[in-house]
Protein backbone atom coordinates (compact mmCIF):
# COMPACT_ATOMS: atom_id res chain seq x y z
CA UNK A 1 0.00 0.00 0.00
CA UNK A 2 1.30 3.51 -1.08
CA UNK A 3 1.23 5.71 2.56
CA UNK A 4 3.19 8.83 0.44
CA UNK A 5 2.56 9.65 -2.92
CA UNK A 6 4.65 12.85 -4.88
CA UNK A 7 3.84 13.42 -7.61
CA UNK A 8 5.51 16.76 -9.71
CA UNK A 9 6.59 18.28 -6.42
CA UNK A 10 8.22 21.35 -6.64
CA UNK A 11 8.56 23.96 -3.77
CA UNK A 12 10.90 27.67 -4.33
CA UNK A 13 11.77 29.69 -1.28
CA UNK A 14 11.97 33.46 -2.72
CA UNK A 15 11.93 32.26 -5.88
CA UNK A 16 14.95 29.93 -5.30
CA UNK A 17 14.27 26.75 -6.21
CA UNK A 18 14.83 23.95 -3.25
CA UNK A 19 12.98 20.84 -4.64
CA UNK A 20 12.12 20.37 -8.39
CA UNK A 21 9.58 17.96 -9.92
CA UNK A 22 10.42 15.21 -7.18
CA UNK A 23 8.02 11.99 -7.79
CA UNK A 24 8.59 9.23 -5.08
CA UNK A 25 5.94 7.15 -3.60
CA UNK A 26 6.79 5.50 0.15
CA UNK A 27 5.33 1.86 0.79
CA UNK A 28 3.73 -0.11 3.72
CA UNK A 29 7.11 -1.67 4.86
CA UNK A 30 9.75 1.04 3.77
CA UNK A 31 12.81 1.35 5.48
CA UNK A 32 14.01 4.61 3.50
CA UNK A 33 16.58 6.46 4.08
CA UNK A 34 16.65 9.99 2.62
CA UNK A 35 19.49 11.52 2.06
CA UNK A 36 21.93 13.65 0.56
CA UNK A 37 24.20 17.25 0.64
CA UNK A 38 22.89 19.78 3.22
CA UNK A 39 20.51 21.87 1.19
CA UNK A 40 19.76 19.23 -0.85
CA UNK A 41 15.64 20.17 0.19
CA UNK A 42 15.54 16.80 2.84
CA UNK A 43 13.76 18.77 5.24
CA UNK A 44 11.99 20.62 3.59
CA UNK A 45 10.61 17.65 1.75
CA UNK A 46 9.42 15.77 4.90
CA UNK A 47 7.89 18.92 5.76
CA UNK A 48 5.68 19.15 2.68
CA UNK A 49 4.92 15.58 3.29
CA UNK A 50 3.70 16.39 6.69
CA UNK A 51 1.71 19.18 5.63
CA UNK A 52 3.89 22.26 7.74
CA UNK A 53 4.63 23.62 4.04
CA UNK A 54 2.67 24.30 0.96
CA UNK A 55 4.78 23.00 -2.17
CA UNK A 56 4.68 25.79 -5.11
CA UNK A 57 3.32 23.26 -7.22
CA UNK A 58 3.03 19.21 -7.57
CA UNK A 59 0.91 16.77 -5.88
CA UNK A 60 1.21 15.25 -2.31
CA UNK A 61 -0.78 12.49 -0.80
CA UNK A 62 -0.61 11.31 2.49
CA UNK A 63 -2.38 7.97 3.04
CA UNK A 64 -4.94 8.95 -0.05
CA UNK A 65 -5.07 12.22 0.70
CA UNK A 66 -3.72 15.78 0.32
CA UNK A 67 -2.41 16.95 3.34
CA UNK A 68 -4.46 19.31 4.35
CA UNK A 69 -7.33 17.33 4.19
CA UNK A 70 -6.41 14.65 6.22
CA UNK A 71 -7.25 14.49 9.56
CA UNK A 72 -6.01 11.27 11.40
CA UNK A 73 -2.15 12.34 12.37
CA UNK A 74 -2.04 9.79 15.31
CA UNK A 75 -1.46 7.80 11.96
CA UNK A 76 2.18 9.62 11.64
CA UNK A 77 5.22 10.14 13.99
CA UNK A 78 7.64 12.87 13.61
CA UNK A 79 10.59 13.38 15.35
CA UNK A 80 11.84 16.76 13.86
CA UNK A 81 15.45 18.56 13.55
CA UNK A 82 17.16 18.97 16.80
CA UNK A 83 14.53 17.76 18.50
CA UNK A 84 17.12 17.28 21.43
CA UNK A 85 17.70 20.39 21.65
CA UNK A 86 15.30 20.85 24.71
CA UNK A 87 15.87 24.16 26.52
CA UNK A 88 17.59 21.95 29.87
CA UNK A 89 15.38 23.97 32.48
CA UNK A 90 11.95 24.13 30.68
CA UNK A 91 9.45 21.95 33.43
CA UNK A 92 8.17 19.24 31.45
CA UNK A 93 8.23 15.49 33.00
CA UNK A 94 9.12 12.74 30.49
CA UNK A 95 5.36 11.78 30.72
CA UNK A 96 4.25 14.96 29.91
CA UNK A 97 6.49 15.02 26.71
CA UNK A 98 5.30 11.82 25.81
CA UNK A 99 1.52 12.09 26.22
CA UNK A 100 1.53 15.52 24.28
CA UNK A 101 1.58 13.63 20.55
CA UNK A 102 -2.09 11.56 22.34
CA UNK A 103 -3.24 15.06 20.90
CA UNK A 104 -2.98 13.91 17.44
CA UNK A 105 -5.48 11.38 17.97
CA UNK A 106 -8.04 13.11 20.96
CA UNK A 107 -7.65 16.74 20.56
CA UNK A 108 -9.66 17.52 24.16
CA UNK A 109 -8.37 14.40 26.24
CA UNK A 110 -4.73 13.91 24.74
CA UNK A 111 -2.89 12.12 27.43
CA UNK A 112 -5.70 12.27 30.50
CA UNK A 113 -7.28 8.68 31.70
CA UNK A 114 -5.91 5.05 32.50
CA UNK A 115 -5.69 3.92 28.75
CA UNK A 116 -3.91 7.44 27.47
CA UNK A 117 -1.09 6.72 30.55
CA UNK A 118 -0.64 3.32 29.86
CA UNK A 119 -0.21 3.82 26.20
CA UNK A 120 2.66 6.69 27.33
CA UNK A 121 4.44 3.77 29.70
CA UNK A 122 4.33 1.21 26.83
CA UNK A 123 5.80 3.83 24.38
CA UNK A 124 8.60 4.22 27.05
CA UNK A 125 9.40 0.64 28.07
CA UNK A 126 9.71 0.20 24.01
CA UNK A 127 12.33 2.71 23.41
CA UNK A 128 13.83 1.32 27.18
CA UNK A 129 12.94 4.11 28.88
CA UNK A 130 10.55 2.51 31.21
CA UNK A 131 11.57 3.87 34.65
CA UNK A 132 11.89 7.93 33.51
CA UNK A 133 8.62 8.97 33.55
CA UNK A 134 8.56 10.96 36.45
CA UNK A 135 12.30 12.33 35.40
CA UNK A 136 12.82 15.72 33.73
CA UNK A 137 13.37 16.26 30.23
CA UNK A 138 15.99 18.50 30.50
CA UNK A 139 17.83 16.81 33.21
CA UNK A 140 18.33 13.38 30.22
CA UNK A 141 21.14 12.89 28.16
CA UNK A 142 20.96 13.78 24.39
CA UNK A 143 20.62 9.71 23.52
CA UNK A 144 18.14 9.54 26.25
CA UNK A 145 16.44 12.55 25.27
CA UNK A 146 16.45 10.81 21.62
CA UNK A 147 14.47 7.86 23.16
CA UNK A 148 11.66 9.89 24.75
CA UNK A 149 10.98 11.90 21.48
CA UNK A 150 10.64 8.19 19.46
CA UNK A 151 8.72 7.18 22.38
CA UNK A 152 6.02 10.65 21.45
CA UNK A 153 6.64 9.65 18.05
CA UNK A 154 5.48 5.94 18.58
CA UNK A 155 2.46 6.66 21.17
CA UNK A 156 -0.43 6.81 18.75
CA UNK A 157 0.49 3.74 17.21
CA UNK A 158 1.88 5.13 13.99
CA UNK A 159 2.38 3.19 10.56
CA UNK A 160 4.37 6.05 9.69
CA UNK A 161 7.51 7.08 11.13
CA UNK A 162 8.88 10.51 10.09
CA UNK A 163 12.71 10.75 11.90
CA UNK A 164 15.11 14.37 10.53
CA UNK A 165 18.71 13.85 11.63
CA UNK A 166 17.92 12.12 14.48
CA UNK A 167 21.77 11.13 15.57
CA UNK A 168 22.93 14.63 15.75
CA UNK A 169 24.91 15.01 18.52
CA UNK A 170 24.37 11.73 19.64
CA UNK A 171 27.34 9.78 20.75
CA UNK A 172 28.52 6.91 18.47
CA UNK A 173 27.54 4.42 20.90
CA UNK A 174 24.06 5.80 21.48
CA UNK A 175 23.57 5.75 17.46
CA UNK A 176 24.24 2.09 17.21
CA UNK A 177 21.71 1.24 19.49
CA UNK A 178 18.74 3.90 18.15
CA UNK A 179 19.21 2.07 14.48
CA UNK A 180 19.17 -1.32 16.44
CA UNK A 181 15.62 0.05 17.92
CA UNK A 182 14.67 1.29 14.61
CA UNK A 183 15.57 -1.97 12.81
CA UNK A 184 13.58 -3.21 15.28
CA UNK A 185 10.89 -1.38 14.34
CA UNK A 186 10.25 -1.96 11.05
CA UNK A 187 11.31 -5.34 11.06
CA UNK A 188 8.97 -6.53 14.29
CA UNK A 189 6.36 -3.80 14.18
CA UNK A 190 5.84 -3.50 10.34
CA UNK A 191 6.26 0.32 11.11
CA UNK A 192 7.24 2.32 7.99
CA UNK A 193 10.59 4.47 8.51
CA UNK A 194 11.64 7.50 6.49
CA UNK A 195 15.24 8.37 8.18
CA UNK A 196 16.91 12.19 6.86
CA UNK A 197 20.47 11.01 7.57
CA UNK A 198 24.06 12.13 6.78
CA UNK A 199 25.13 8.80 7.62
CA UNK A 200 25.66 7.07 4.77
CA UNK A 201 26.48 3.98 6.90
CA UNK A 202 23.14 2.70 8.03
CA UNK A 203 22.06 2.39 4.37
CA UNK A 204 24.35 -0.61 4.31
CA UNK A 205 22.87 -2.00 7.05
CA UNK A 206 19.22 -1.34 8.41
CA UNK A 207 17.03 0.11 5.39
CA UNK A 208 15.55 -1.34 2.74
CA UNK A 209 15.30 1.85 0.60
CA UNK A 210 17.40 4.90 -0.63
CA UNK A 211 15.98 8.25 -1.80
CA UNK A 212 18.94 10.59 -2.73
CA UNK A 213 17.57 13.96 -3.03
CA UNK A 214 19.73 17.13 -4.61
CA UNK A 215 16.90 19.45 -5.52
CA UNK A 216 16.06 16.49 -7.61
CA UNK A 217 15.77 13.20 -6.89
CA UNK A 218 19.04 11.93 -7.85
CA UNK A 219 18.20 8.17 -6.82
CA UNK A 220 15.22 6.36 -5.51
CA UNK A 221 15.12 2.44 -4.80
CA UNK A 222 16.61 -0.49 -3.25
CA UNK A 223 19.67 0.04 -0.87
CA UNK A 224 21.76 -2.44 -2.65
CA UNK A 225 21.65 -1.43 -5.56
CA UNK A 226 22.27 2.36 -4.68
CA UNK A 227 25.89 1.60 -2.96
CA UNK A 228 27.06 0.10 -6.96
CA UNK A 229 25.15 3.63 -8.03
CA UNK A 230 26.96 6.58 -9.52
CA UNK A 231 24.94 8.65 -7.02
CA UNK A 232 26.79 6.93 -4.02
CA UNK A 233 29.89 7.23 -5.92
CA UNK A 234 28.78 10.75 -6.00
CA UNK A 235 28.36 11.33 -2.45
CA UNK A 236 30.98 9.22 -1.12
CA UNK A 237 33.04 11.76 -3.81
CA UNK A 238 31.68 14.76 -1.72
CA UNK A 239 32.74 13.67 1.71
CA UNK A 240 29.57 12.65 3.19
CA UNK A 241 29.86 10.27 6.46
CA UNK A 242 30.38 6.94 5.73
CA UNK A 243 30.42 5.02 9.03
CA UNK A 244 30.46 1.16 9.74
CA UNK A 245 28.18 -0.06 12.51
CA UNK A 246 29.60 -3.49 13.32
CA UNK A 247 26.83 -4.61 15.92
CA UNK B 1 -3.94 39.44 58.81
CA UNK B 2 -7.25 39.70 59.73
CA UNK B 3 -7.58 43.23 59.03
CA UNK B 4 -7.84 42.46 55.76
CA UNK B 5 -11.05 40.83 56.07
CA UNK B 6 -12.66 43.75 58.38
CA UNK B 7 -13.21 46.17 55.52
CA UNK B 8 -15.22 45.76 52.70
CA UNK B 9 -12.41 47.68 50.07
CA UNK B 10 -9.91 44.91 51.79
CA UNK B 11 -12.31 41.75 50.52
CA UNK B 12 -12.79 43.23 47.37
CA UNK B 13 -9.19 43.93 47.06
CA UNK B 14 -8.28 40.34 47.78
CA UNK B 15 -11.42 38.98 46.16
CA UNK B 16 -10.69 40.21 42.66
CA UNK B 17 -6.55 40.12 43.59
CA UNK B 18 -6.41 36.66 44.07
CA UNK B 19 -8.46 35.61 40.98
CA UNK B 20 -6.19 37.97 38.82
CA UNK B 21 -2.67 36.78 40.13
CA UNK B 22 -3.93 33.36 39.37
CA UNK B 23 -5.14 34.06 36.07
CA UNK B 24 -1.76 35.97 35.62
CA UNK B 25 0.78 33.55 36.79
CA UNK B 26 -1.08 30.62 35.14
CA UNK B 27 -0.92 32.55 31.51
CA UNK B 28 2.89 33.92 32.60
CA UNK B 29 4.18 30.38 32.65
CA UNK B 30 3.43 29.71 28.84
CA UNK B 31 4.08 33.31 27.83
CA UNK B 32 7.77 32.94 29.64
CA UNK B 33 8.65 29.62 28.30
CA UNK B 34 7.63 30.76 25.05
CA UNK B 35 9.92 33.69 25.31
CA UNK B 36 7.25 36.14 24.82
CA UNK B 37 7.47 37.43 28.30
CA UNK B 38 7.55 41.22 26.91
CA UNK B 39 4.24 40.73 25.47
CA UNK B 40 2.93 41.50 29.51
CA UNK B 41 4.92 44.95 28.73
CA UNK B 42 3.44 45.68 25.27
CA UNK B 43 0.10 45.08 26.16
CA UNK B 44 0.21 46.95 29.06
CA UNK B 45 1.24 50.45 26.88
CA UNK B 46 -1.34 50.05 24.71
CA UNK B 47 -4.10 49.15 27.27
CA UNK B 48 -2.92 52.50 28.96
CA UNK B 49 -4.40 54.02 25.12
CA UNK B 50 -7.33 51.81 25.89
CA UNK B 51 -7.92 53.58 29.61
CA UNK B 52 -7.34 57.06 27.90
CA UNK B 53 -9.88 56.63 25.16
CA UNK B 54 -12.62 55.45 27.69
CA UNK B 55 -11.97 58.14 30.12
CA UNK B 56 -11.89 60.84 27.36
CA UNK B 57 -15.09 58.91 26.00
CA UNK B 58 -16.61 58.64 28.94
CA UNK B 59 -17.26 55.04 28.39
CA UNK B 60 -16.19 52.22 31.43
CA UNK B 61 -12.10 52.34 31.23
CA UNK B 62 -11.11 48.68 31.86
CA UNK B 63 -14.11 47.82 28.82
CA UNK B 64 -12.35 50.19 26.57
CA UNK B 65 -9.01 48.85 27.42
CA UNK B 66 -10.06 45.03 27.14
CA UNK B 67 -11.51 46.03 23.48
CA UNK B 68 -8.36 47.59 22.27
CA UNK B 69 -5.21 45.01 23.86
CA UNK B 70 -7.79 42.41 22.49
CA UNK B 71 -7.93 44.00 18.64
CA UNK B 72 -4.09 45.45 19.55
CA UNK B 73 -2.96 41.07 20.67
CA UNK B 74 -4.45 40.16 17.22
CA UNK B 75 -3.15 42.39 15.33
CA UNK B 76 0.12 41.54 16.64
CA UNK B 77 -0.58 38.28 15.76
CA UNK B 78 -1.21 39.06 12.22
CA UNK B 79 1.99 41.30 12.09
CA UNK B 80 4.23 38.44 13.12
CA UNK B 81 3.01 35.52 10.74
CA UNK B 82 1.73 37.76 7.70
CA UNK B 83 4.68 40.93 7.75
CA UNK B 84 7.16 38.57 8.64
CA UNK B 85 8.00 40.73 12.09
CA UNK B 86 10.02 39.37 15.04
CA UNK B 87 7.90 39.27 17.59
CA UNK B 88 9.43 42.03 19.86
CA UNK B 89 9.52 44.34 16.76
CA UNK B 90 5.68 43.82 16.30
CA UNK B 91 4.88 44.61 20.25
CA UNK B 92 7.07 47.55 20.15
CA UNK B 93 5.17 48.80 17.32
CA UNK B 94 1.69 48.61 18.77
CA UNK B 95 3.40 49.43 22.48
CA UNK B 96 5.20 52.34 21.43
CA UNK B 97 1.77 53.07 19.35
CA UNK B 98 -0.18 52.48 22.45
CA UNK B 99 1.39 54.47 24.64
CA UNK B 100 1.31 57.70 21.83
CA UNK B 101 -2.26 57.33 21.56
CA UNK B 102 -2.42 57.53 25.75
CA UNK B 103 -0.53 60.58 26.19
CA UNK B 104 -2.52 62.23 23.14
CA UNK B 105 -5.70 61.81 24.82
CA UNK B 106 -4.58 62.80 28.30
CA UNK B 107 -2.98 66.02 27.04
CA UNK B 108 -6.07 66.78 24.89
CA UNK B 109 -8.59 66.19 27.91
CA UNK B 110 -6.43 67.40 31.18
CA UNK B 111 -9.10 66.74 34.15
CA UNK B 112 -8.15 62.58 32.62
CA UNK B 113 -5.01 62.85 34.26
CA UNK B 114 -5.63 62.09 37.64
CA UNK B 115 -7.69 59.24 37.20
CA UNK B 116 -5.12 57.88 34.48
CA UNK B 117 -2.68 57.76 37.22
CA UNK B 118 -4.44 55.54 39.37
CA UNK B 119 -4.13 52.94 36.25
CA UNK B 120 -0.76 53.89 36.01
CA UNK B 121 0.27 53.20 39.59
CA UNK B 122 -2.78 50.39 40.05
CA UNK B 123 -5.19 51.22 42.68
CA UNK B 124 -6.70 48.12 44.07
CA UNK B 125 -7.66 49.08 47.09
CA UNK B 126 -10.13 51.65 45.45
CA UNK B 127 -11.62 48.82 43.01
CA UNK B 128 -15.33 49.33 43.18
CA UNK B 129 -17.58 46.30 42.86
CA UNK B 130 -18.49 46.22 39.73
CA UNK B 131 -14.67 45.97 38.65
CA UNK B 132 -14.36 43.29 41.19
CA UNK B 133 -16.97 41.12 39.68
CA UNK B 134 -15.64 41.87 36.33
CA UNK B 135 -12.41 40.80 37.05
CA UNK B 136 -13.51 37.38 38.72
CA UNK B 137 -15.84 37.06 35.98
CA UNK B 138 -12.47 37.68 33.20
CA UNK B 139 -10.55 35.96 35.33
CA UNK B 140 -12.82 32.65 35.37
CA UNK B 141 -12.91 32.88 31.77
CA UNK B 142 -9.23 32.95 31.54
CA UNK B 143 -8.22 30.02 33.89
CA UNK B 144 -11.48 28.02 32.02
CA UNK B 145 -10.20 28.47 28.72
CA UNK B 146 -6.34 27.78 29.61
CA UNK B 147 -8.03 24.55 31.69
CA UNK B 148 -9.79 23.30 28.63
CA UNK B 149 -6.72 24.15 26.07
CA UNK B 150 -4.13 23.72 28.04
CA UNK B 151 -2.27 19.96 26.39
CA UNK B 152 -2.39 22.42 23.14
CA UNK B 153 -0.84 25.31 24.77
CA UNK B 154 1.65 23.00 26.46
CA UNK B 155 2.74 21.13 23.42
CA UNK B 156 3.24 24.32 21.41
CA UNK B 157 5.16 25.87 24.40
CA UNK B 158 7.48 22.89 24.38
CA UNK B 159 7.94 21.60 20.38
CA UNK B 160 5.81 24.04 17.31
CA UNK B 161 7.22 22.17 15.14
CA UNK B 162 5.95 19.13 16.48
CA UNK B 163 2.57 20.31 17.54
CA UNK B 164 1.48 21.21 13.94
CA UNK B 165 3.13 18.00 12.32
CA UNK B 166 0.25 16.16 15.06
CA UNK B 167 -2.61 18.95 13.19
CA UNK B 168 -2.88 21.30 15.73
CA UNK B 169 -3.98 24.65 14.83
CA UNK B 170 -0.56 26.62 15.85
CA UNK B 171 -1.71 29.71 14.66
CA UNK B 172 -5.08 30.04 16.08
CA UNK B 173 -4.02 28.87 19.31
CA UNK B 174 -0.64 31.69 19.31
CA UNK B 175 -4.12 34.01 18.66
CA UNK B 176 -6.41 32.84 21.74
CA UNK B 177 -3.27 32.89 23.95
CA UNK B 178 -2.71 36.91 22.88
CA UNK B 179 -6.17 37.53 23.83
CA UNK B 180 -5.97 35.63 26.91
CA UNK B 181 -3.00 38.20 27.82
CA UNK B 182 -4.50 40.73 26.87
CA UNK B 183 -7.93 40.48 29.02
CA UNK B 184 -5.27 39.27 31.76
CA UNK B 185 -2.99 42.29 31.30
CA UNK B 186 -6.24 44.56 31.48
CA UNK B 187 -7.60 43.01 34.59
CA UNK B 188 -4.14 43.17 36.36
CA UNK B 189 -3.45 46.75 35.69
CA UNK B 190 -5.87 47.72 38.10
CA UNK B 191 -4.11 45.67 40.59
CA UNK B 192 -0.65 46.62 40.26
CA UNK B 193 -1.18 49.22 37.69
CA UNK B 194 0.37 49.36 33.62
CA UNK B 195 3.52 49.94 34.40
CA UNK B 196 3.70 47.00 37.12
CA UNK B 197 1.53 44.24 35.53
CA UNK B 198 4.23 42.89 33.22
CA UNK B 199 5.83 41.83 36.93
CA UNK B 200 2.64 40.09 38.17
CA UNK B 201 3.04 38.13 34.45
CA UNK B 202 6.71 37.50 34.40
CA UNK B 203 7.89 36.99 38.18
CA UNK B 204 5.71 34.09 39.58
CA UNK B 205 6.42 32.37 36.58
CA UNK B 206 9.83 32.91 36.64
CA UNK B 207 9.48 31.99 40.76
CA UNK B 208 7.41 28.75 40.03
CA UNK B 209 9.74 27.48 37.13
CA UNK B 210 12.75 27.40 39.68
CA UNK B 211 11.09 24.65 41.71
CA UNK B 212 9.16 22.58 39.03
CA UNK B 213 10.06 19.01 38.04
CA UNK B 214 6.87 19.23 35.63
CA UNK B 215 4.68 21.78 34.14
CA UNK B 216 1.78 21.09 36.00
CA UNK B 217 3.94 22.06 38.77
CA UNK B 218 5.36 25.11 37.67
CA UNK B 219 2.03 26.35 37.12
CA UNK B 220 0.29 25.41 40.69
CA UNK B 221 3.83 26.91 41.90
CA UNK B 222 3.35 30.20 40.38
CA UNK B 223 -0.39 30.63 41.17
CA UNK B 224 0.45 29.91 44.92
CA UNK B 225 3.65 32.20 44.66
CA UNK B 226 0.82 34.90 42.64
CA UNK B 227 -1.51 34.78 45.51
CA UNK B 228 0.30 34.98 48.57
CA UNK B 229 2.55 37.79 46.93
CA UNK B 230 -0.85 39.63 46.44
CA UNK B 231 -1.96 38.86 50.05
CA UNK B 232 1.17 39.85 51.63
CA UNK B 233 1.29 42.98 49.76
CA UNK B 234 -2.07 44.37 50.68
CA UNK B 235 -0.90 43.37 54.68
CA UNK B 236 2.05 45.53 53.65
CA UNK B 237 0.59 48.31 52.33
CA UNK B 238 -1.94 48.26 55.40
CA UNK B 239 0.36 47.75 57.87
CA UNK B 240 3.34 50.23 55.93
CA UNK B 241 0.90 52.49 54.54
CA UNK B 242 3.15 51.92 51.09
CA UNK B 243 1.05 52.10 47.25
CA UNK B 244 -0.50 47.85 47.58
CA UNK B 245 0.99 47.82 44.20
CA UNK B 246 4.65 48.19 44.89
CA UNK B 247 4.41 45.93 47.69
CA UNK B 248 3.06 42.88 46.09
CA UNK B 249 5.67 43.60 42.92
CA UNK B 250 8.32 43.80 45.50
CA UNK B 251 7.31 40.54 47.70
CA UNK B 252 7.08 38.91 44.30
CA UNK B 253 10.83 39.30 43.71
CA UNK B 254 11.41 38.42 46.94
CA UNK B 255 10.00 35.41 46.39
CA UNK B 256 11.76 34.53 42.94
CA UNK B 257 15.14 35.70 44.39
CA UNK B 258 15.13 33.49 47.45
CA UNK B 259 14.03 30.35 44.86
CA UNK B 260 16.83 31.10 42.48
CA UNK B 261 19.11 31.24 45.28
CA UNK B 262 17.81 28.01 46.11
CA UNK B 263 18.09 26.47 43.15
CA UNK B 264 21.77 28.08 42.52
CA UNK B 265 23.19 25.77 45.62
CA UNK B 266 21.26 22.87 45.28
CA UNK B 267 21.63 22.55 41.29
CA UNK B 268 22.11 19.39 39.67
CA UNK B 269 23.82 20.02 35.84
CA UNK B 270 21.67 19.28 33.01
CA UNK B 271 21.94 15.80 31.79
CA UNK B 272 23.37 14.67 34.83
CA UNK B 273 20.59 12.28 35.63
Amino acid sequence: MDLVALRGVSFAYSGAPVLLEIDLVIREGDFLALIGPNGSGKTTLVKIILGLIEPSSGEVEIFGRPPAEFSEWGKIGYVPQKATHVDPYFPASVEEVVGMALLARNRRRGARGGQARAEVRRALETVGMGGFGKASIGRLSGGQQQRVFIARALVTSPRILFLDEPTTGVDAETQASFYDLLGRLNRDEGLTIVLITHDIGIVTKHVNRVACLNQRLVYHGDHEDFCRSAAFRDMIGRGDHLISHEH
Amino acid sequence: MQALFAYGFLQRALLAGVFIAVACAVLGVFLVLRKDAMIGHGLAHIAFAGVALGLFLNLLPLAAALAVAVASSLAIVKLKDRAGLHGDTAIGIFSSLGMAIGILLASMARSLNVELMSYLFGDVLAIEPLEVWLSIGLAATVLITVRLNYDQFLFVTFDRESARAAGIKVSRLDALLMVLAAVTIVLGMKVVGILLVAALIVIPAAAGLQVATSFGRAVAASAVIAVAAVAGGLALSLALNVPASAAIVVLCFAVFAALFLIKKRGRVPPGAA
